[in-house]
């Protein structure tokens, strides 16, 4: 079953066209990842697949529904979680709260229903001993295992995790990669945007590069990332 | 799975006997209390009651609103058009006031829900300037120089007669009880209207909202409708309040009744001054507010000058009021929101 189709989605800002034509489809479980450039349009496709922003033309479809033109809420609430790339946490609420607000809006529950699954979530992600610290007082790697966790909290049949490994430290970045396979593991379909290559290819299945807001390749991850465009364009060097 | 998610700490549970005991005192009190002091109280909680409605927007909700005015001075003047055009008795027609607000918050909300930040706080006073206008015009309730609720009409309000015989109080005393009671009553209920808003999942999303909504919508909870809930509530509760206001004053002009100082100044001050954002924040507040009016209140435009000195230091040195600086001391919440994990293991 396809989770997510895309079928020539354009999106400009003035004349600047940031997503040109893009189609692609992910079938349910997989891990696609998501590489290109600075500017490439990568953080708008995001935007584009949760409602942030609705594009100008083509047609997006989840879980076979027609989601287009619905507002950003109903796409959480049929499963799309999503983390930013610049972490934002409700900063006055606690880790706990975070989440708390998150599984209870996202799954349209009541917070006594969703609090175990809040307190197991914050376990995995290693947050556990923070629960009750205020979001805005957390570390770098807290604040990013923060948007993950939230994500997760909203009961995501499609994760969408844009740069989450950017700014670790290498075993900061392993302990988050080992935390995104384990969720993968338990069949969430995953699309994530990342710099950080080593860690994205571990995970993901399937990868799609993108450029100027144009799809220029997909596939699997050793075909792309030996292709030769993909080398040029993308890592700007001739190897 | 051998935790547990409490809101409750030792201060809280001790707050919550040590408030039962003060509404009973409240109640009680007209019997023995001087007509000043129930005249003082008067104020103290109609003030509370404000404060803690502009701390649930602004503290709570992020919506900075300097037009909160405009729902005491359309809450008062659809009582007094409640009394004068349609013979209401004035404690019923305080209702008025609260349907009253709570029709003029729609297009305002409308309005000034397009702008963020300052703009917003600028387009609400604007919204209050011109209903101030509006109502100017409004020749059988005084126009621009105002009115008084007619005598007949103060004199047999309902439940007057029988406080006067009850404590043997002349009926102007025995008004005041009864708008006393009214503004206990009132901010009673706000404070646990409020307290269980923000206890309640809503009291979550409105916190979402406040700190950042984009993340909000993108987990789920609609922020428009958070905002429109808690704006439209407490527009309504504000109404009610200045309707009970002037059924005490019994007099009424626009300037007074949208007056900007009175109603959202001084309002600010006291939520500032306390803390905002935090339920304790206003009640020490108010309490520093009405210490400084008592003792400096005929200075004229230095007390003005001190309150705005004292406002600025607060702010620079103590951003979360005075009770954010006992709270970061002690750790004391009488009203906690705080939904606290306990006893969860790792591992």
């Amino acid at each position: 079953m396809t989770v997510l189709e895309l079928t020539n989605v354009s999106k400009s800002f003035g004349a600047l066209q940031v997503t040109d034509d893009v189609s692609f489809s992910v079938p349910r479980g997989q891990a696609l990842g998501i590489i290109g450039p600075n500017g490439a349009g990568k953080s708008t496709l995001f935007n584009l697949i949760t409602g942030n922003i609705l594009p100008d033309a083509g047609a997006i479809t989840l879980l076979g529904r027609d989601v287009t033109r619905s507002p950003a809420m109903d796409r959480v609430r049929m499963g799309v979680g999503r983390s930013f790339q610049i972490p934002q946490p409700f900063e006055g609420l606690t880790s706990f709260e975070n989440l708390l607000a998150a599984a209870a809006y996202g799954q349209n529950k009541r917070e006594a229903e969703v609090a175990d699954q809040c307190v197991a979530i914050l376990r995995d992600t290693e947050l556990l001993p923070k629960a009750n610290q205020l979001a805005g007082t957390l570390s770098l790697l807290d604040r990013k295992r923060l948007e993950l966790a939230r994500a997760m909290a909203t009961g995501p049949e499609l994760l969408l995790l844009d740069e989450i490994a950017g700014g670790l430290t290498e075993g900061e970045c392993q302990a988050l990669v080992a935390t995104i396979k384990g969720l993968h593991g338990r069949g969430v379909t995953i699309i994530w945007i990342e710099h950080v290559l080593h860690a994205l290819n571990s995970v993901v299945e399937r990868l799609l590069v993108l450029d100027f807001g144009r799809v220029i390749g997909i596939g699997e991850p050793e075909t792309i990332m030996a292709s030769r465009e993909v080398r040029e364009i993308y890592l700007g060097m001739d190897v | 799975m051998g935790h547990r998610i409490t809101t409750r700490t030792r201060a809280s549970s001790i707050a919550g006997i040590i408030a039962v005991a003060l509404i009973a005192v409240g109640l009680i009190l007209p019997a023995f209390a001087s007509r000043s002091l129930i005249q003082d109280l008067f104020f103290i909680l109609t003030m509370l009651t404000l404060a803690q409605l502009w701390n649930l927007i602004a503290g709570f909700g992020g919506m900075v609103s300097v037009g909160q005015q405009a729902f005491v001075g359309i809450g008062a003047y659809a009582m007094f058009a409640g009394v004068i055009l349609w013979g209401w008795d004035p404690v019923p027609a305080i209702l008025l006031g609260g349907v009253a607000a709570f029709l003029l918050a729609i297009p305002m909300a409308f309005f000034a829900f397009r702008l963020a930040g300052a703009y917003f706080a600028i387009g609400t006073w604007v919204i209050a300037e011109v209903t101030r206008l509006v109502v100017a015009q409004w020749k059988t309730l005084g126009g621009g120089t105002g009115t008084s609720l007619p005598r007949e009409a103060t004199a047999d309000i309902i439940g007057v007669e029988t406080i006067a015989r009850l404590f043997g109080l002349r009926d102007a005393a025995a008004r005041d009880v009864l708008a006393y009671w009214l503004a206990l009553a009132l901010a009673v209920a706000t404070l646990a209207t409020i307290y269980a808003l923000l206890r309640s999942r809503t009291g979550l999303a409105l916190a979402a909202v406040r700190d950042n909504d984009n993340a909000a919508r993108s987990v789920g909870v609609d922020a428009a409708r958070v905002k429109w809930l808690v704006f439209l509530a407490a527009a309504t509760m504000t109404g009610l309040v200045g309707a009970l206001i002037y059924v005490q004053t019994a007099r009424i002009s626009p300037d007074a009744a949208f007056s900007v100082t009175n109603w959202t100044a001084y309002v600010i001050f006291i939520a500032v001054i306390g803390g905002i954002g935090r339920l304790e924040g206003p009640i020490l507040g108010v309490l520093v507010f009405w210490g400084l009016q008592t003792a400096f209140a005929d200075y004229g435009s230095w007390y003005l000058l001190a309150l705005g000195l004292l406002a600025i230091a607060t702010m620079l040195f103590a951003p979360r009021g005075l009770w954010g600086l006992i709270h970061d001391r002690t750790g004391i919440a009488l009203f906690p929101v705080q939904r606290r994990l306990i006893g969860a293991k790792d591992g």
